[in-house]
């Protein structure tokens, strides 16, 4: 049942949250940030619950939710728990509470309705972690779109619209065709067995031909490609992040992404091994140009919004070359890379609101010397900057290092371009730390330091960093519980 | 004709009862309240007489089985919302009112006889009821030159598609001998090969009347100028009531008198859906008229309903009456917004009416953004429902290609809903917009049909279930 209440206390809490603002703004902003508490300490409960006991190996679920929905269909409202979804569960409700709070001084127009989108997208993306039913997920799937596209194109900068449009085409035509995909598998399993069923797990060995599964597969493929995004479908990702708020950029590039990594891990690989594996070679090569196609755009932007978003385009081609790579090392690369990617880039997307804020700039060229005036936030930039360019001893690192580890076992001469990834993220990490940061302050700019609520939740980011760097020993054993019951990846 | 065949007729006797007697109050004293409030009886009685009529064949004409009746409900209930828009709307305008329930609840009587007909007489006979009451419905308010217009050419467009109907329908008899849907099944399949050179072209002449009246592409060239010039209720009318009741026919169609079993037939079905999937949607893009902009979205929406008509059996037939069920809600929602917008002289039917309705009514434009994305196809909505039920149709048939195009033509239709969307929720550009009136009853249609989309679209088990019986008695 809390997997049900970790999703009704956002949608209830957006809908209080929307009403109270009519009374007071700052009672509008207590009741999300009290939901989205609630919300994280209710999932902090279920997880040493179930890690502390002991018994975390098991090969079952930790917690489940299946009602009837539409019996017509065979549709279940199903939810479930494991290690796998309860990593991203915490990491959305963090990311969650930062984005309540990073929004709490600005001037919002209309703040009950950014609020009740703020927590409805929350909302979506649990859903999409905990849907065990494929209808449901779908489901999910699609209503994290509307929230996300009003926070784009309510709240956004000039070119909102187009932005928001383009993100909501992009990720609707994709998920439609995963929604024919999901329904061309229903009624293979439908032939097969006769019954009619969207759950996940009756689904899982389901008898296809190898032609059947590669349509079907490519089906979800392209929708969690697009999303992720994966290059040729990343268009959408820089210009959406271009125009969009700072907590909007937060669950854009820190949250969105991780749902299509979780999609792919949870469904590809499972549902159908045999084309996952035949088409493995094709997305190694689109993850290594992703990896450096991103980097060499991030190198050579000078919006700084834009330089973050296609940084986080070329971190997340790891993810998609962890995922393929078919090792387990790389695996669990690819889920560490996923949280801590998620941190530090909507660190460093804070990082760069934060400066906006102050300067009224988002070009790099503008920018230069802050450090005299702002050290503070200049620090935390840097900090940030250090981790997305994978330095040692941060959660960035020890993702990407295993999965260059595991996919070097897989392909190395993959491994080797992709490793030049590494090499290209110093070029652009450290370019904007020079550019924005270092030199001498001509403007000169005269700026107020980083407040405490800022600095509170960029410090708290940083530990959550170095401890996934220095101790990332849980994340790993968690997941382990999920990968024991994840098809053994292949051998 | 016995007494069960009478009580059988009962909700289409309630409807021609309670227009004739809007006439008689009207000629003793002219009073708008007593015209609306007779109508708005008459129609729930309707509505709700449906629930214990026995199912019978009355006469060769009338088939009032599960599925006519399912239909009556349907159709009776979208004419009381659209008699809610419009008394709302007619109260503050200088004309005469009473007429206008007459009217509509003889078009709701034809647009039932339509879904009820099993015979080609009563076919034709329904349609006519129903299209002459339209013309006048649409040029009600003679005094403006865009709906005299709009009456002009539906009347001209409609009348002709009538005569090639009634040729069609000549040429079919003259083949087979009948205009009996069940015989004409019944003689196709005793005789697997038939002469197709008095058949064929009887049943394409057929199905351009029916096109006509649904508005599918290449038949589709009256639907903008008539959605614009027609009065915001009577469109909403003529987009749910008239073509539902056409679509009812047309699946009764399918399903009895065995056409699709030809497979020249089949072919020009899939022509004419794939061309109003993509044209609907395409010319949708290029208009900024928003009353335009939903005609040609209607174009479109037919289409899909073709797809999931050419699919055929059980989950074909249930797909399109759930998509049916959920175009009437979102559609009627859809104008109801236009109606509640209109200003008194002209509809709100330019794009700048809309911009910046979230800052002055914000509950108005979160029901509006509602609707278009329920058109759209996006979660919690009826309208994801009904799209994704067509898609688990297609798939189950295995027709990838046509569902493939449904999916590309409603990516395509996203775009110009997001463009109203987007036009919600701009800055408001000048305040001196003119002041919509106030409309009590209007207000309360559009929050009926917001709860029933929801409702619909997060537990739709029990109009699933209300579905398949309905279906049950057409197969």
């Amino acid at each position: 049942m809390i997997l049900l209440w970790l999703i009704v206390v956002l949608v209830g809490g957006g809908l209080l949250a929307w009403l109270a603002a009519r009374i007071h703004p700052l009672l509008c902003r207590w009741i999300s940030l009290a939901a989205v508490l609630v919300d994280l300490a209710l999932a902090l409960f279920e997880a040493s619950r179930h890690l502390s006991s002991g018994n975390a190996g098991m090969n079952t679920w930790f917690e489940q939710v299946d009602w009837s929905w539409i019996p017509q269909f065979g549709i279940h409202f199903h939810l479930a728990l494991d290690g796998l979804s309860l990593l991203l569960v915490l990491l959305t409700l963090v990311l969650g509470v930062v984005s309540v709070v990073i929004s709490w001084s600005a001037h919002i127009k209309a703040l009950g309705f950014y609020h009740l989108n703020l927590l409805w997208i929350l909302a979506g993306i649990l859903g999409v972690f905990l849907s065990l039913d494929l209808f449901l997920f779908y489901f999910s799937w699609e209503l994290m779109l509307i929230p996300m596209y009003f926070l784009i194109a309510i709240w956004g900068g000039e070119r909102r619209t187009y932005a928001a449009v383009k993100f909501f085409l992009f990720t609707q035509l994709s998920g439609l065709l995963m929604l024919i995909a999901i329904l061309a598998l229903y009624f293979a399993h439908y032939h097969a067995t006769g019954v009619y069923t969207f759950q996940y797990t009756a689904l899982l060995g389901t008898p296809l031909s190898p032609h059947t599964a590669m349509w079907i597969m490519l089906g979800f493929f392209i929708a969690f490609a697009v999303k992720l995004p994966m290059f040729p479908f990343h268009t959408w990702l820089p210009d959406a992040c271009a125009e969009a708020s700072t907590a909007t950029n937060v669950i854009l590039a820190g949250l969105l992404a991780t749902t299509a990594g979780y999609g792919m891990i949870r469904f590809l690989f499972p549902l159908f091994p045999g084309a996952f594996r035949a088409f493995a070679p094709v997305a190694m090569t689109l993850a290594v140009i992703t990896i450096l196609y991103g980097a060499i755009l991030a190198f050579s932007q000078t919006n700084l919004m834009r330089l973050l978003a296609y940084a986080s385009i070329s971190h997340l081609g790891f993810v998609l070359l962890g995922i393929f790579s078919g090792s387990g090392i790389a695996l669990q690369g690819a889920v560490m890379t996923l949280i801590a990617h998620g941190i530090s880039t909507s660190a460093l997307f804070i990082v760069a609101g934060s400066i906006e804020d102050r300067t009224h700039t988002r070009e790099i060229g503008v920018m230069g010397g802050l450090w005299d005036t702002v050290p503070r936030l200049s620090g935390a930039g840097l900090f940030f900057a250090l981790a997305s360019l994978g330095l040692p001893g941060l959660g960035d690192f020890v993702g990407e290092f295993l999965i260059l580890l595991g996919t070097y076992r897989a392909h190395t001469a993959m491994t080797v371009v992709a490793a030049c990834g590494v090499l290209a993220a110093t070029f652009y990490a450290l370019r904007f730390v020079q550019r924005a940061f270092q030199g001498p302050n001509l403007r000169p700019w005269r700026l107020p330091d980083l407040a405490l609520r800022e600095g509170l939740t960029l410090g708290a980011m940083m530990v959550v960093l170095l401890w996934l760097g220095l101790y990332p020993q849980p994340v790993f054993h968690t997941f382990a519980q999920a990968a024991n019951h994840l098809p053994a990846l292949w051998r | 004709m016995t007494a069960s065949d009478m009580l059988a007729l009962l909700p289409l006797l309630l409807i021609a009862g309670s227009s004739v007697a809007v006439l008689i109050a009207a000629a003793v004293g002219r009073n708008h309240a007593v015209a609306f409030g007779l109508s708005l009886s008459g129609l729930a009685a309707s509505f709700c007489s449906v629930f214990f009529v026995p199912a019978t064949q009355v006469t060769a004409l009338l088939d009032i089985d599960g599925y006519a009746l399912f239909f009556f409900g349907l159709i009776s209930a979208a004419s009381f919302a659209v008699a809610l828009l419009a008394y709302g709307y007619l109260r503050n305008r200088d004309i005469d009112k009473e007429e206008f329930y007459v009217l509509l609840l003889v078009a709701t009587l034809g647009a039932m006889i339509l879904a009820a007909s099993s015979h080609f007489a009563s076919f034709f006979l329904g349609l006519e009821v129903l299209s002459i009451a339209l013309y006048a419905l649409i040029a009600y308010f003679g005094d403006r030159p865009l709906p005299v217009e709009a009456g002009i050419k539906y009347l001209v467009l409609a009348a002709s598609s009538a005569a090639f109907l009634l040729f069609g329908i000549a040429l079919v008899y003259a083949d087979l001998g009948t205009m009996d849907f069940a015989r004409i099944e019944h003689i196709l399949a005793a005789n697997p090969n038939p002469n197709l050179t008095l058949l064929l072209p009887g049943v394409a002449l057929v199905v351009t009347g029916i096109g006509f009246k649904l508005a599918l592409v290449p038949f589709h060239m009256w639907t903008p100028d008539v959605y614009q010039g027609a009065p915001a209720p009577v469109t909403a009318f003529v987009a749910t009531v008239s073509k539902g009741g056409m679509f009812a026919l047309l699946l009764r169609y399918f399903a009895q008198s065995g056409i699709n079993r030809f497979a020249p037939a089949l072919l020009v079905f899939t022509i004419i859906a794939i061309a109003s999937m993509l044209a609907g949607n395409l010319l949708a893009l290029l208009q900024s008229n928003v009353k335009r902009i939903l005609a040609y979205s209607s174009i479109a929406h037919m289409g899909y309903l073709m797809v999931a008509l050419e699919v055929g059996g059980a989950i074909g037939a249930s797909a399109v009456v759930f998509y049916l069920v959920a175009y009437f809600i979102m559609t009627l929602g859809a104008f109801a917004v236009v109606t509640v917008l209109s200003a008194e002289h002209r509809d709100a039917d330019q794009m700048e009416d809309y911009r910046g309705l979230f800052w002055r009514r914000p509950v108005l434009a979160l029901v509006f953004t509602a609707m278009l994305l329920s058109l759209a196809g996006i979660p919690m909505t009826a309208g994801f429902l009904g799209k994704f039920y067509i898609l688990a149709a297609g798939a189950a048939a295995g027709s990838w290609a046509l569902i493939l195009i449904l999916v590309i033509a409603s990516t395509i239709g996203l775009f110009y809903y997001l463009r109203i969307v987007v036009i919600l929720y701009q800055q408001p550009g000048d305040a001196n917009q003119p002041l919509p009136l106030r409309m009590p009853a209007a207000s309360l249609v559009l929050a009926a049909l917001t709860v029933i989309l929801v409702w619909l679209g997060v537990y739709p088990s029990w109009m699933l279930q209300a579905i398949h019986t309905a279906i049950g008695s057409l197969l």
